[in-house]
């Protein structure tokens, strides 16, 4: 039986005869395609408030004495080469690489999240010495109210990512698994994406106009 | 041992229970309070009673708690709307007698009525219209689409869970502490920790997050059902009408929920951490949240009414022996609602400080939302026109809401412009307003939904005369309760207020509380016609499974369906796909050959979720940190186990399918089909006599 071209999902290696399988995976990929979309309106939402609050900072300290750019461009180059690595495993996925490389990625990817959510906390405390907590003004909730929402589904993608590796070894590459892959890589790169817009809006945008 | 203020039990304690208020103070309000407090243990405690009592508790967990099964998930979002349904009746009539109690302050506390039209709120659109809007939608979605289950039946489950769970918060505010008094909308500063440090808005908002949660998981399962489990053959255009009101529902849930969940957590951060995203001070700024609560709660509007106008469209069909007229306009007409719902949301607050020129153009957003809802009422009309109507309880339901509907509609026209809404803004003509939409327009959907497709949930027909009584009672209450707030409304008599002075609203007020009386008996006369359904089931069985000569995939496979619904997936040809087979003597074919049916197996996921969301959220309300973070770690775990569990599917053989499905096709072979003007008679087994296109 020869595989229905509109139950192919593109990136994943599913194996010749899996007309059932692809059928999985492609209901499954898009489910989650339109969770992320209901999730990008809460980021969506957060920018928002971000932008109607900017100017409400009551007299506490802004963008100008809060924001550390360098670290900023730290976290940014940490982020995007984990979307890289993440893409890597999905490469090893499809091109059946031994299952070692793809817990390999998973765990370059691991260690960068956590090195992302390592700074990004430092930046936190940072503010906070100079008077920077969420208390203090309205602007700080806003800020408080999505950057760290961004840390924390940072946080969820590394746990996710714990757990799939230890399915990738307990159960191995089933198509169940492969189809959480490619699911988890979808959630880092919509990480990736959210980040690009909070560097732009909530940093820059806060420097330019805060 | 930990005694009450130690922090073991957070802010919990004697003073939080209804009955210390009874035993300080001995008045109505404190008797009317825990007397509602009462029911909600006496009502558990006889629930749990008869369980044991009838040992049901192995069945209850084994079939219905555990099972994925949609129809089942469907009837249990039903009955739990019901439950709720119930207790939103009856706070409106507590509402409506303390009003006509006449001028002064009646008998209750303006604290307690506040918590009134707040819970009433609350629960009439989170617990009673969504759960049963996903109950219907749950029960008939897969069937009419050929399709064995939902996308994701677990997460079907889940979604189930959270929502009982938040609407069993409701209950528990009852008999712990005290819900909110800042109305079902929950506007800061007032609900904000400033004004408010009791626990209601806590309740409020914990109950919206979790049940947000649950409604925008089974928003995104519609969603993929609906454009990835379609049986072959079953294009868009072929969908039956109600399918794509589903699918424009689940697109507002998936885009409107999220605004709601920010507006909700955002105020838990004002009030749990101190945070001024909506405060008065340091630059809080609440118009932030009305936008954001409005930016979900037009869209909420639609959200209920479409999936109704889709019911409506097949009731009007099925009993005017008709093929829906304009259909290609409805669905246009639907995706345009669904479209201009996110336009509009700033209509409910034209007086909060706008220009006029943003008030005008929402103003005109608004009104041109009549202009799809007026193509539906017309292509209703039109399919009604010549057709061979019978009034069966599911159209006398549509036939009210066709008539009152539009008075509802228009009112909203007339509120939609700002120069009038600056005058009647926040009167009763607003609450007249809304009822006249979400009744006739929301509720009688749903009850026309539940007396047309129970016969395909159980295998048997709803009592006529029961069910004739309750459409009488329902439209006759609304007419009564709903038509004199539009007059107080313009005479200026504010909504939300416990008291008044004017005698001249006493007498409108009079003829409110008669009608809600008579609603009362509305929702009475539905569990009569229940029991009497019940008790009667052996004359009106319809194993065949077609009671009503139905046009779309539900009708042609038995009633009750097995769990599998159908013994071979359908290949779909026509719109209207079964009344074209009857039509053509193809109807009941004996498939070539059977396969074995891979169906999901019972999980525990979904009940394990209900019962660590309850705690957690209790927790959260009453300050009990170590409780809410253990309940955290739970929940987190829970998932985490769970999706180690690869044993899901269950396999049933070819064979056990060829032999149920043979023995019904025999069934439906030696059955002697009936013409319409038996529909209601006991010789109705659910065979049709196909020759209703012939008559007209």
């Amino acid at each position: 039986m020869r595989r229905a071209p509109r139950h192919s999902y593109p990136g994943i290696n599913l194996g010749e005869d899996h007309a059932s399988a692809d059928k999985f995976s492609e209901v499954v990929t898009f489910g989650f395609w339109v969770f992320l979309m209901s999730d990008l309106v809460y980021f969506g939402l957060m920018f928002a408030i971000y932008i109607t609050m900017i100017d409400a900072q009551a007299g506490g300290p802004g963008p100008h004495e809060l924001f550390d750019l360098k670290s900023i461009f730290a976290q940014t180059l940490i982020l995007l080469t984990s979307s890289l690595t993440v893409g890597l495993a999905m490469l090893a996925l499809k091109y059946n690489l031994p299952r070692p490389r793809i817990v390999l990625w998973f765990a370059v990817t691991l260690v960068l999240g956590l090195s992302f959510l390592v700074l990004e906390i430092r930046d936190f405390m940072n503010m906070a010495a100079q008077g920077g907590i969420p208390q203090r003004s309205g602007f700080l909730s806003a800020f408080y109210g999505l950057v760290p929402l961004h840390g924390l589904h940072v946080a969820a993608g590394c746990l996710w990512l714990i757990v799939l590796g230890i399915q990738l070894r307990v159960m191995g590459l089933t198509d169940l698994v492969m189809s959480r892959v490619v699911r988890l890589a979808l959630f880092w790169h919509f990480l990736d994406l959210i980040w690009i817009g909070i560097i732009t809006i909530v940093y820059f945008g806060g420097l330019t106009y805060g | 041992m930990m005694s009450s203020d130690s922090g073991f039990f957070g802010r919990l304690s004697w003073e939080a229970f209804p009955v210390a208020g009874l035993i300080q103070n001995p008045s109505a309000n404190e008797i009317i309070a825990n007397a509602a407090a009462g029911i909600v243990i006496i009502g558990a405690m006889v629930v749990v009673g008869l369980l044991t009592w009838f040992r049901l508790w192995g069945p209850l967990w084994r079939d219905w708690l555990t099972s994925v099964d949609h129809k089942k998930i469907g009837i249990m979002y039903i009955v739990f709307a019901i439950v709720m349904l119930a207790r939103g009746v009856l706070e409106g009539v507590v509402m409506r007698a303390q009003q006509a109690a006449g001028p002064g302050d009646g008998f209750l506390e303006a604290e307690h009525f506040a918590e009134l039209f707040s819970t009433h709120g609350t629960i009439m659109v989170f617990f009673v219209a969504v759960p049963f809007v996903f109950g219907v939608a749950n029960y008939v979605i897969p069937l009419m689409i050929g399709a064995r289950d939902v996308a994701f039946p677990r997460l079907n489950q889940i979604g189930l869970g959270l929502t009982v769970s938040a609407g069993m918060m409701l209950m528990v505010s009852l008999v712990v502490g005290r819900f909110s008094t800042g109305g079902w909308t929950a506007y800061p500063p007032y609900t904000g920790a400033a004004f408010n440090p009791g626990v209601g808005p806590d309740y409020w908002i914990w109950a919206i997050v979790v049940s947000g949660i649950g409604t925008s998981l089974t928003g995104i399962n519609f969603a993929v059902t609906l454009y990835k489990m379609r049986a072959p053959g079953m294009t868009f255009m072929r969908l039956p009408m109600y399918c794509w009101t589903i699918i424009c529902s689940s697109i507002l849930i998936i885009f409107a929920m999220p605004p709601l969940g920010v507006a909700a957590l955002l105020l838990a951060a004002d009030r749990y951490l101190d945070f001024h995203f909506f405060t008065n001070d340091l630059g809080g700024n609440m118009m932030n949240y009305a936008n954001l609560f409005w930016l979900f709660g037009h869209p909420e509007v639609y959200l209920l009414v479409l999936p109704a106008y889709g019911i409506y469209s097949e009731v009007f069909a099925t009993f005017s022996a008709k093929r829906l007229y304009g259909y290609n306009s409805l669905v246009i007409a639907t995706m345009s609602i669904a479209v201009l719902s996110f336009t509009v949301w700033l209509h409910h607050f034209f007086t909060m400080g706008q220009s006029a020129l943003i008030n005008a153009v929402f103003g005109i957003a608004t009104m041109l939302i009549a202009i799809p809802t007026g193509v539906k009422v017309y292509d209703w009309m039109a399919t009604l026109y010549r057709g061979r109507i019978r009034f069966s309880v599911p159209m006398l339901y549509s036939l009210a809401f066709l008539m009152l509907f539009v008075i509802g509609g228009l009112s909203g026209v007339v509120l939609a412009n700002p120069t009038v809404d600056y005058q009647v803004h926040n009167t009763l003509f607003l609450v007249a307003h809304f009822h006249n939409a979400l009744l006739p327009g929301v509720l009688f959907g749903l009850l026309a939904a539940y007396n047309y497709w129970f016969p395909k949930a159980f295998g048997f027909r709803l009592d006529e005369f029961w069910g004739r009584v309750s459409v009488f009672c329902w439209t006759i209450g609304f007419l009564l309760t709903f038509m004199p707030l539009y007059f107080v409304g313009l005479m200026g008599m504010p909504r939300r207020s416990f008291s008044y002075s004017d005698p001249s609203f006493h007498p409108f007020m009079i003829v409110a509380i008669i009608g809600a009386l008579v609603i009362t008996c509305g929702l009475f006369s539905v569990l009569i016609q229940l029991w009497v359904s019940i008790r009667d089931r052996e004359k009106t069985r319809v194993p065949v499974g077609d009671p009503w000569d139905g046009r779309t995939l539900e009708w042609s496979i038995p009633s009750p369906p097995p769990p599998y619904n159908f013994a071979v997936i359908p290949q779909v040809t026509d719109r209207d796909d079964f009344a074209a087979a009857k039509a053509q003597g193809v109807a009941y074919p004996t498939p070539d050959a059977y396969e074995d049916i891979e169906m999901p197996r019972n999980t525990g996921i979904g009940f394990v979720l209900c019962v660590l969301s309850g705690i957690w959220m209790f927790a959260l309300v009453w300050w009990i940190w170590w409780l809410a973070a253990l309940m955290t770690v739970l929940i987190i775990l829970s998932i985490i186990i769970w999706t180690f569990d690869t044993s899901t599917e269950l396999v049933i053989p070819a064979e056990e399918v060829r032999k149920e499905h043979e023995a019904w096709l025999d069934l439906v072979h030696s059955a002697t089909a009936v013409d319409r003007d038996h529909e209601a008679a006991p010789e109705n087994r659910g065979l049709a006599r196909p020759d209703m296109e012939a008559v007209t």
